[in-house]
């Protein structure tokens, strides 16, 4: 029977078939047959990591830049364990990935075994679905199905627990040919009913102030839906704003682009999202860091929203127009539609929304993402701005940790194309730049891929160097050295009576040296005229880079809106605004 | 003061009672997926009932009481959707529309004449004396939950020695089936 293998032999028969050509993961007992196995399988190589957690957010790099599944291999217990923050992240930001973990042999299960621990029970609130596999037969039909779970309606992260007496056991290999699951049951669901995307093009047609507000749903739904995105634009003339996993979705440089919204978004963003009379949200959740105090936000608009996750609909705020269905489809058919109306519908339309914009213009002239440049100090905005200028004309990807050089990095990168931004939005997870860096140049081998860091945030995951040095992956690590956790400090600053609680971080390591011993090159630029020749020799080495860029300890990250305030009160980083004893509860 | 929180809710909303039934993938850790997302998102489950309803597809019955807001509602039906092993959700209102029934098993330890007493209360439901000795009955009561929760309070202080309740089941009434969504 040729069908007939292992369970280890099957779980690299199902990845080949998956198109899987790259797998991030970390050996030990519970897994030992699957990694023996390894060797019969030259197509698929594994990327040995330096601790799970950074499996994990490698897989996610290495989703989001290529719109393919990542995949983990990690060991029982520990190993699992392990990869929970990694895999609340994918859940969290909608990321498929496939976690194969391995566990004690099935007559060992519920003893306490070495090594043991409940994985499915763990990881059961921080995965879409995951599987115990505990009969050879299943085991095929399983990880196939995990795909498939993983990459359909909204995507998100799997787990198949896999104990090592299964690894062992022979059974026969089934590639299902059709898999039923809840989004091929409903399809209705994904396509979006045609009599709802007739509502949004009239309500399209009565707006005088709309604004298109998108996520991350938009770059999920691949690169067709953010072509249709581009064509809703120009044939609307709409403004268009975007959400932090959002960005790259719409050219950051197009005059029709609002900059992100939010609680770091921009002026005209968020004074656009409260004045509005039509707000149409395409794959974003109105998440609490973009609505700010929900009872004010945006007061007068008829809401859309288009979102392939019937759950995210009236959620956090109560809509007048949903559509549920994949992004591309609802926006194919809604431009079509559009169409229809004959070519003078975007001039006609134009017209009607001169008076909004110039209300916008206004807001721009404001330059809310402006700062006080320094001679002396490097101002962190500086440095995004020279890095942007400087790699602009390269197609390159950006990760980023999670802190205030994330919103930095927001603000001042600009992006074209999708796939091209990775940051941990929904779980704020420290320490996902660097590993997931390396997830995106395993995608993307001859790309620039530069992970934008804090300092603090770096140290949580700095260990992966070793592993970007041993597979020659030319990462760039852009360190944005302030000593402090500076969003925590920040907040201390403004809300907390400058009371710096354990933010400064006293003693940091040479991150030069640091870098040297890895075995990989490290850049230190303390002062701005030198800005511009450091971050060129960084782009000159073809090889991983620690960049350690001395910024000013004391700057802070504006335009800022405190939650609990609404969209039309931001903090714009002027001396005189000041916050009130309730602002301070309310962040 | 607390110095830093998200946000503060700001509105009251009617809380309403409703049974959600949802048919499910009899297979292990279902329940658990279930309850899991019930404690993980802060919503209520009032009582719980569960067996396996269709052998042949291998379908059990949930059938969750639970209360909340209309929104918070709507959450629990669209998340429950969700899960994989979810075949359908039905939202059925606490109301005249729901035949609802809760049953209970009611052990009393007493004298005869407190025995008589309490098998007058339970005769004003639908019941039987499934065991009896000298000085004990157990009684099987079928009726609403309010009914059985009455009942209970009424039999304590006639020796109500031990009560064991199902929770709540429920389904539509008349000819109508409850259809996907």
């Amino acid at each position: 029977m040729s069908n007939l293998m292992t369970g280890a032999a099957m779980v690299f028969r199902t990845l080949e078939d998956q198109g899987v050509r790259h797998i991030f993961g970390y050996p030990g007992g519970a897994v030992l047959p699957i990694y023996d196995e390894l060797k019969n399988h030259k197509k698929i190589k594994h990327i040995l990591v330096r601790h799970e957690q950074g499996a994990g957010h490698a897989a996610e790099g290495y989703a989001r830049s290529s719109g393919k599944p990542g995949v983990l291999l990690v060991t029982s217990g520990p190993g699992a364990t392990n990869t929970v923050t990694a895999l609340t992240d994918a859940y969290m930001d909608s990321v498929p990935i496939v976690c194969l973990t391995g566990q004690v042999p099935t007559h060992l299960i519920g003893t306490d075994a070495f090594q043991e621990c409940d994985t499915t029970g763990i990881t059961r609130p921080c995965t879409k679905h995951n599987w115990l596999v505990k009969d050879i037969k299943e085991l095929s039909l399983i990880l196939h199905k995990a795909f498939d779970v993983a990459m359909t309606g909204r995507p998100g992260p799997v787990l198949v627990d896999i104990p090592k007496d299964i690894q062992f056991q022979k059974g026969r290999y089934v590639r299902p040919k059709k898999i039923i699951n809840k989004s091929t049951k409903n399809n209705i669901e994904i396509n979006g009913k045609d009599n709802d995307i007739k509502a949004v093009a009239t309500l399209i047609k009565k707006s005088f102030k709309p604004i298109l507000y998108t996520g991350g749903g938009v770059i999920n739904s691949g690169l067709a839906a953010t072509r249709l995105l581009r064509e809703l634009v120009s044939l609307t003339g709409f403004p268009i704003t975007s959400t932090l996993q959002g960005l790259g979705a719409f050219p950051g440089n197009n005059p029709q682009f609002l900059g992100m919204l939010g609680m770091h978004g921009t002026y005209e963003a968020n004074n656009a999202m409260h004045d509005c009379d039509l707000m149409i949200n395409i794959g974003a959740r109105f998440d609490d860091r973009i609505t700010g105090k929900i009872d004010d936000f945006s007061p007068r608009s008829k809401k859309v929203h288009i979102d392939i996750d019937p759950s995210s609909i009236n959620k956090n705020v109560a809509v007048d127009l949903a559509v549920i269905g994949d992004v591309k489809i609802v926006l194919g058919k809604l431009v079509s539609l559009l169409k229809q109306n004959g070519s003078d519908f975007a001039n006609s339309n134009r017209q009607k929304i001169t008076a909004w914009w110039n209300e916008i213009e206004n807001w721009r002239k404001k330059n809310s993402l402006s700062f006080v440049n320094s001679g002396k100090i490097i101002k962190p905005q500086f440095a995004v701005q020279r890095l942007y200028e400087l790699t602009k004309a390269q197609d390159t990807f950006i990760t980023t940790e999670v802190g205030q050089h994330q919103m930095w990095a927001a603000q001042h990168y600009k992006f074209d194309k999708p796939n091209r931004w990775m940051t941990s939005g929904g779980l704020g997870t420290m320490g996902f730049g660097l590993p997931a860096a390396i997830g995106v140049q395993v995608a993307n081998p001859e790309k620039l891929v530069i992970d934008i860091a804090g300092e603090a945030s770096v140290l949580m995951t700095m260990q992966e160097m070793s592993t970007a040095v041993q597979y020659e992956l030319p990462i760039k690590i852009f360190i944005l050295n302030n000593r402090y956790m500076g969003m925590v400090r920040q907040w201390q600053e403004l809300l907390h009576e400058k009371n710096y609680s354990e933010s400064y971080i006293a003693a940091l390591p040479d991150f030069v040296k640091l870098a040297e011993a890895y075995g990989c090159v490290g850049i230190r630029a303390n002062k701005p005229e030198e800005l511009d020749r450091k971050i060129e020799q960084m782009l000159s080495i073809n090889g991983p880079v620690i960049f350690d860029c001395v910024v000013d300890k004391a700057e802070n990250c504006y335009p800022m809106i405190l939650s609990g305030k609404p969209h039309n009160q931001m903090l714009l980083g002027k001396k005189e605004d000041k916050v009130s004893n309730k602002g301070k509860i309310l962040v | 003061m607390v110095k830093s929180a998200y946000s503060f809710a700001t509105k009251k909303e009617k809380i309403e009672k409703h049974i959600f039934i949802v048919w499910v993938d009899n297979e292990a850790g279902v329940l658990a997926r279930v309850v899991g997302l019930f404690s993980g998102r802060g919503y209520n489950i009032d009582s719980l009932a569960v067996a396996e309803v269709d052998r042949s597809n291998n379908i059990s019955r949930i059938t969750i009481s639970t209360s909340g807001t209309p929104k918070v509602l709507q959450q629990i039906k669209l998340q429950l959707g969700k899960l994989v092993p979810v075949h359908k959700v039905a939202d059925f209102p606490q109301n005249k529309k729901t035949l609802m029934r809760e049953m209970a098993l009611l052990k009393v330890v007493s004298s005869r004449s407190h025995l008589e007493k309490a098998k007058k209360l339970c005769k004003k439901h639908k019941y039987a004396i499934i065991d009896r000795t000298g000085k004990s009955y157990v009684f099987e009561v079928s009726a609403s939950k309010n009914e059985i929760d009455n009942l209970i309070k009424k039999l304590q202080p006639l020796g109500l020695a031990s009560a064991s309740r199902t929770g709540v089941v429920a389904m539509t009434k008349g000819s109508e089936i409850y259809k996907q969504y």
